[in-house]
Formats: C-alpha cells, sequence, structure tokens
C-alpha cells in the first residue's frame, strides 16, 4: 500500500501495517473531535514516523496513485479537521 | 485491505478523470497532460525563485540592522565617556530594539533555507515523474488501441496528477509563509525610515515620542544591564549591578583606582 505524507513524498507499507495505520487513524480522528491540539500533535507526529519507518520511499520515477494521502507535517489542527473527521482517512 | 482510501486521494483521482473524460482522442489527452506538467514546473521554477529574493532581502536587513547594532553601541559608550548618561540609555534602548529585531529575522532566515531546500526537492521529484511520464505516453501512443490507451493514460496521469498536487500544496504553503515575512520585513524597514535605528548624535529635540515608544520596546533591565557593563569597561564609578565581568575584573575591586580606562574598547 502507497501512503503519501503530503510535501514530503510517498512510502510503500506492505499489508500487515495496515492494522496499525489504521488505528493510528482512529486516534487522530479522535483528538480532532475533541479538539485536543496537544493530543492531536502528538498522535499525528506518531502517524508519521509510523509511515517514515516501516514504509519505504517510493522510486522518484514510478507513477503511482497513493491510496492514502496524510495532510502536510505542519498541518494545524483547524486545517486537520476537514481531513480527519468521521471514518478519518482509513475509513474503518 | 477493502476501502482504503484518503478523502484527498478520492479529491484529485475525481478531478483527473473528470478531465479526461472529457477528451475524446487519447493522444490528444497525453499531449495537454504533459503541457500542463509542464507549466506547473516552471510555476515551481517561479516559486523557488520568489523564496531566494525574499531570503536576499531579508539577509540584506540583518547585515545593515548588524551594523546599526554596532554604530548604537559605540555612540553609547562615546556618550557615557563624555558624561552624558541618558544619550547612552536611548543608544542602549535602540540597539535593544535593533538586537530583537535581528533574532527574528535570523530565524526567518533559517525557515526561508529550509523552504527553499524542499520546495527544490519537490522541483526534483516532479521533474523524474513528468520524465516518466513523457516516455510512458510515447509508448502507449505507439502500442496501444484507444480504449485500452484510456485505461493506461488514467493510470500514468492519476500518478502525476497526484505530485503535481502535492507540489501545488508545498508551494502554497511555503508562499504563505513568505508573504507573512515580507510583512513582517516590510515593518522593520518602516522603523528604518522612521530613523528609529539612524545616528543618535542626531536626534533633534522632537523626537520625545518615539524614544517613549522605544523605551516600551526594549526590556528595561538588559539596558540597565548593557549601561552598567559599559561603566565598568570604561572605568566609570558607581555601578553595583556589574557583579561578574571578566575583561574588567581590576577596576572592578576598586572605584577610585581609574587607571587604563580604555582596556575594554575591543569589544
Amino acid at each position: 500500500m502507497i501512503v503519501r505524507i503530503s510535501t514530503e513524498g510517498q512510502y510503500e507499507l506492505g499489508e500487515s501495517d495496515v492494522d496499525a495505520l489504521n488505528e493510528l487513524d482512529n486516534r487522530a480522528v479522535a483528538a480532532c473531535d475533541t479538539k485536543d491540539e496537544e493530543q492531536f500533535r502528538s498522535v499525528f507526529n506518531e502517524l508519521l514516523d509510523f509511515v517514515r519507518q516501516h514504509g519505504s520511499p517510493v522510486a522518484e520515477d514510478r507513477l503511482e496513485a497513493s491510496a492514502v494521502i496524510l495532510p502536510p507535517p505542519d498541518v494545524s489542527l483547524e486545517e486537520a479537521k476537514a481531513e480527519f473527521s468521521g471514518e478519518g482517512l482509513i475509513p474503518g | 485491505m477493502p476501502g482504503l482510501s484518503g478523502r484527498m486521494s478520492t479529491v484529485i483521482k475525481a478531478k483527473i478523470s473528470k478531465l479526461l473524460d472529457r477528451a475524446e482522442d487519447p493522444a490528444e489527452t497525453l499531449e495537454y497532460s504533459y503541457q500542463k506538467q509542464i507549466e506547473l514546473l516552471q510555476n515551481v521554477k517561479k516559486g523557488i525563485a520568489d523564496v531566494v529574493t525574499s531570503k536576499k532581502r531579508l539577509q540584506l536587513q540583518t547585515q545593515k540592522l548588524q551594523d546599526q547594532v554596532v554604530k548604537l553601541d559605540t555612540q553609547a559608550r562615546q556618550a557615557l565617556a563624555a558624561g552624558n548618561e541618558e544619550l547612552a540609555r536611548t543608544a542602549l534602548e535602540r540597539k535593544n530594539v535593533a538586537q530583537t529585531e535581528l533574532q527574528s529575522l535570523d530565524a526567518q532566515v533559517a525557515q526561508l533555507e529550509q523552504q527553499q531546500e524542499q520546495m527544490a526537492d519537490s522541483e526534483k521529484k516532479l521533474r523524474a515523474k513528468i520524465e516518466q511520464f513523457r516516455s510512458k505516453k510515447e509508448v502507449i501512443k505507439a502500442q496501444y488501441s484507444a480504449a485500452e490507451a484510456q485505461v493506461r493514460i488514467s493510470e500514468a496521469a492519476t500518478g502525476v496528477g497526484e505530485e503535481m498536487a502535492d507540489v501545488g500544496l508545498a508551494m502554497q504553503r511555503a508562499l504563505d509563509k513568505t508573504e507573512n515575512m515580507k510583512a513582517r520585513a516590510d515593518a522593520v524597514q518602516e522603523l528604518e525610515a522612521a530613523g528609529t535605528f539612524d545616528d543618535i548624535t542626531a536626534l533633534g529635540p522632537g523626537e520625545d515620542d518615539i524614544d517613549r515608544q522605544l523605551k516600551e520596546l526594549s526590556s528595561t533591565s538588559e539596558v540597565d544591564s548593557d549601561l552598567a557593563k559599559m561603566k565598568a569597561e570604561l572605568g566609570i564609578g558607581s555601578a553595583p549591578p556589574a557583579g561578574q565581568l571578566g575583561a574588567g575584573a581590576a577596576a572592578q575591586t576598586d572605584p577610585s583606582q581609574q587607571t587604563a580606562p580604555s582596556e575594554g574598547q575591543g569589544q
């Protein structure tokens, strides 16, 4: 599965990482819902680090769409609300 | 895993398929898409140039402020040596303001530097993808029937489209930040134009208002300690707060012992 971190690049993750990613995604949604800036910042950073550590960068000349696009690392809570709401980036 | 789809990727895919649906001829779609990519690449280059220009402007201002800090420091020293403590205090207040500005300018220059690197990196990635798209489009045009070509174009275009959307986003964020910095730089320039950091000895009698404002801006405790330090360096007495000064330790022990007062001239 290819995941893009906006303004940073694409990473290829294994299917086995999906559950953990989904779990972090749900927590990010929860933090957005309660408007808890500190909590959101920490979960979102965890999410980004997870992708960077478990994924391998996609080659520059590979033309492939991402399954999931994460907001840029410097996203504000306000901006993130539009992305992380309801089902989150990853439904389920 | 079923149904994995981010909101942003869905939006991008929808936009691209809409674009592709409109065109009937696959070859035409390919060329159009390629043209758009090249255009965006040009825009990214322009964006980088903008960031560099802003950075240079801030660097120029940094240089100017550094000169002012040195000048005001010298003037404060001269005023103090001439026994005009009030004038020395005013000069130090201005120096304090200039130094605060300088710190924020330095931080901004560093931020722009980072932005510039990030955009250069984005540009490189986009260029690689576009190049890939270019060779792919020749293959598609040569080898596939119209129906098949449509599917492959859609795949390739989505890949590039996503990269383009991402570069666009990175650029927008960079430019927004640069815009904020420009406003800040303009504010500093206005201070400068108003003579805030100008020659302190050229002050006319009507400058009370600006002085009052500067007094509010600058930290009094810092000005006090600067003043005390200078007094100690110049060997002028009654400077109790200047507790520990490496340079003028000898002059510190006894106020009446005013030998070699010009020792601390180096800094």
